[in-house]
């Protein structure tokens, strides 16, 4: 890999303004609004399987921050890689992962997408793209990088998102890949879904410096902070960071404040903030409301068509939870596969 | 249609809990993602959000009901303008949900207990016949890892090395001396000093489908990556349900090189030779050490390649044939003999050579296996070995506990109990940090006369 010649790092800050939300025609809303719902039925269900038994292990829900995978996956194209940690399952579903296999695998069953050897953290599709699902924090973001050292290696226009939360911000190998992702021109965005807690830890408690956007000012990263709770803020973003990144300028770092509704893992009770927080959140600013009143205003579509599309996502994610429950175990001689590969 | 609320399992572990407190009253409307209760076990209170959405039409457990069993109906949910008076509220937790997951799993699915399938073996080629009348070369163990490197990365355009001063310092230790020059800076990639950033980056790109050759300086900074060495390289092909691993190498000098002090100075063949999914290898001699080096980074599957500092310099013999490939997984009979078996690996095969030679002299005749091969591991030859010497001796310069010969002496135990005369001697370093004095060192590590006396200790011939 060809380094950088060196230029004067006693420049200006590395933070960029964010660009208005993207406009979106009808189509468009009413995909994010999909996309989205689907999402949020999904864990809504996965939430309640976990609490009836039949998901095992950690359970980590996405609620709350749907619109930021939802608006990423708007601004990239066929073939660019998604790779993120253990809150995965809205990564899957926005990749295109079906929603059959995702479930069944946190049922941990055979028709799962690691037939039933990877459970809620461990997903990947090498067809979609989606890289896992990595449980040990902080690993994904120079694994993300990886990738993107292979697009550069092979030539191509390709660009890998890597996720991460603020509280993987603080492992000491995101800076080693910055750093690398930097010198090397690796065509990576580095999306910070900051939800303002790592676990139970307010970000002001665990991090000396919480605007993450300035996290790359050392490696000459260009950071922007985006509302993450707003599609159309992502999407604008998202558009921003992928030309950047696909033009060869090389990495880039999105920060999105955005909020998890749920505790950490189902067996969070969340005493580390207050009810009253959560409701507001959830009253003012959820993404999914958002576009709905947006939808509605605009008159793209009925009160009764949403709750239409509302019924058939309720319908997809039931048919879902039915595939999971019904589909065997994984045999016992799968206990041996998927170890080595034949030389 | 009406829907049952259940009481809801925060954990794999929950049975019961007291449901705290009704948010909701009969009659009221609920849509998903409303908080209509807290419940409380003795670890944590919880909410319980409505998955649905209608309206309650019947609440069966009152506020303040104590040890309410996982998955009992709370409460009933009928859809707006739905009859509410039809709900049956009577049906109990069903017995074995939410009790132990694996318990209720099997329960449902089979009725009865599965019993694990027994561990595949696996079929390993021998060495390949070398052609009558190829000529031999000598080569030190430097050049022959340089040259297959070379020769596998001239094959495909998808393998290159990334580490520290691989490229234009030519390798620390002058093993990629040359492969900048030939290869560009593309594919010869000098690294910042930052271990567990670019052994994962290496990772990625592997999961990604290239080959990288990851070059630690001395495993003992791969100290700082074993994160992505263990938990990336080595299980993503298992978490993924066979979708995709990590085809690499991770390689460079491992065990104490000569007065380096604790901190540069152990042997990594037991701790990388625990985990399942990577295939281990530890060559001594310079033949095997470019045979097997090309085969690994031909292979699949993550490699941990270890190289010896000491043994870098050294000749050996090699085979002068257009592709030297070896079976990785497959020992290496370095000496035929019939009294004792010492099996080895890396430059405890020093040790093992000069032993057997001061033996032969004292009328024992020992067999010396090399492993080569640390994972998988070839016990084959080895009880093969034994069952015909019937006494072993194990070397190797890693700490005692748990060792690679602890290893070997648990399966020959196991496996051969009825063919040993006595039991098996493993002489490893000693169990304590690498001292830096040249007197300590030397006392620290394994030396011939260990062996020497541990072959006549198993053959009682004191």
């Amino acid at each position: 890999m060809a380094s950088k010649p060196s230029t004067s790092t006693r420049s200006k800050s590395t933070v960029q303004k964010a660009p208005k939300p993207a406009k979106f025609n009808k189509e468009e809303e009413l995909k994010a609004y999909y996309d989205m719902l689907l999402i949020r039925r999904f864990e809504e269900k996965a939430g309640q399987l976990y609490g009836m038994g039949h998901i095992g292990g950690f359970c980590h829900l996405y609620i709350g921050q749907e619109a930021v995978v939802t608006g990423m996956q708007m601004s990239i194209k066929e073939g660019d890689q998604v790779i993120t940690g253990y809150r995965d399952h809205g990564h899957m579903l926005a990749c295109g992962m079906n929603p059959d296999g995702v479930m069944a695998e946190l049922t941990g069953r055979s028709s799962g997408y690691s037939k039933g050897k990877g459970g809620s953290m461990h997903m990947f599709s090498k067809e979609k793209n989606f890289y896992g699902g990595h449980g040990i924090v902080g690993g994904q973001v120079s694994l993300g990088t990886g990738l993107a050292f292979a697009n550069k290696y092979r030539g191509n226009d390709l660009v890998s998102l890597a996720y991460f939360g603020d509280g993987a911000s603080n492992q000491g190998q995101v800076y080693e890949s910055f750093n690398m992702a930097s010198l090397w021109d690796l065509p990576v965005i580095y999306i910070i879904e900051n939800n303002r807690y790592a676990m139970g830890t307010a970000v002001n408690r665990s991090s000396a410096l919480t605007d993450f956007s300035q996290r790359g000012a050392s490696f000459k990263i260009p950071g922007m902070h985006v509302d993450g709770m707003d599609v159309r803020a992502v999407k604008a973003a998202g558009d921003h960071a992928v030309k950047w990144a696909r033009e060869g300028k090389g990495p880039f770092i999105l920060e999105m404040e955005t909020y998890r509704y749920r505790g950490h893992s189902m067996s969070d009770p969340a005493k580390y903030r207050t009810k009253d927080e959560v409701q507001k959140m959830r009253a003012e600013q959820d993404p999914i409301e958002q576009v709905k009143q947006r939808i509605l205003k605009d008159k793209m579509a009925t009160e009764d068509e949403l709750k239409s599309m509302d019924k058939d996502i309720r319908a997809i994610v039931g048919k879902s939870a039915e595939f999971a429950l019904e589909a065997p175990l994984p045999d016992a001689s799968e206990l041996y596969t998927d170890i080595l590969l034949e030389a | 249609m009406a829907t049952e609320i259940l009481m809801p399992a925060l954990s794999p572990t929950m049975e019961e809990g007291n449901l705290a407190k009704w948010l909701v009253k009969e009659g009221d409307t609920v849509s998903s993602g409303d908080i209509i209760a807290e419940i409380e076990t003795d670890k944590a209170t919880m909410e319980v959000e409505a998955v649905d959405e209608g309206v309650v039409a019947k609440i069966a457990v009152a506020e303040g009901t104590q040890g309410v069993k996982v998955n009992e109906v709370i409460a009933v949910l009928v859809e707006e303008g739905e009859d509410a008076s039809s709900v049956d509220t009577s049906k109990k937790a069903e017995e074995p949900e939410a009790v132990d997951p694996e318990q209720t799993e099997s329960k449902a699915e089979t009725g009865v207990k599965e019993d694990a399938p027994k561990a595949p073996s696996l079929e390993v080629a021998s060495d390949p016949d070398i052609p009558e009348g190829t000529e031999m070369v000598s080569m030190t163990v430097r050049e022959a890892l340089n040259t297959a490197m070379a020769e596998e990365m001239r094959r495909d355009e998808d393998v290159f090395i990334m580490g520290e001063e691989v490229a234009e310092y030519q390798g620390a230790y002058k093993i990629t001396q040359n492969l900048l020059q030939e290869f560009g800076e593309r594919r010869v990639v000098d690294t910042p000093i930052t271990e567990h950033g670019f052994a994962g980056i290496g990772v990625g790109a592997a999961m990604s489908g290239l080959k990288p050759i990851v070059e630690f300086m001395t495993f003992n900074f791969a100290m700082q990556a074993i994160d992505h060495l263990i938990n990336s390289a080595a299980k993503t092909l298992y978490m993924s349900g066979g979708q995709m691993g990590a085809p690499m190498v991770f390689r460079g000098p491992n065990g104490a090189a000569a007065r380096v002090g604790a901190q540069h100075s152990q042997c990594y063949a037991a701790w990388y030779g625990h985990i399942p999914g990577l295939k281990v290898i530890a060559p001594y001699s310079a033949s095997d050490a470019k045979g097997l080096l090309k085969a690994a980074i031909r292979d699949p599957n993550p490699i941990i390649f270890l190289e010896n500092e000491i043994l870098y310099g050294q000749s050996f013999e090699v085979p002068d044939v257009e592709d030297h490939i070896l079976p990785i997984g497959k020992a290496r009979i370095h000496k035929e003999g019939t009294d004792c078996t010492i099996v080895s690996f890396s430059i405890g095969m020093k040790y093992a050579i000069e032993a057997a030679e001061q033996l032969e002299a004292d009328g024992i005749s020992v067999e010396i296996i090399d492993l080569r091969t640390i994972r998988p591991l070839d016990m084959e030859t080895v009880l093969t070995s034994v069952k015909k010497t019937n006494r072993l001796v194990t070397v190797e310069e890693g700490f005692p506990q748990s060792s690679v010969g602890c290893h070997i002496a648990s399966q020959v135990m196991q496996q051969a109990f009825d063919y040993l005369d006595a039991p098996v001697i493993t002489i490893a370093g000693k169990d304590v940090p690498m001292p830096y004095a040249e007197n300590l060192e030397k006392l620290a590590l394994p030396n011939v006369d260990e062996v020497v006396q541990a072959v006549k200790n198993v053959s009682y011939r004191l």
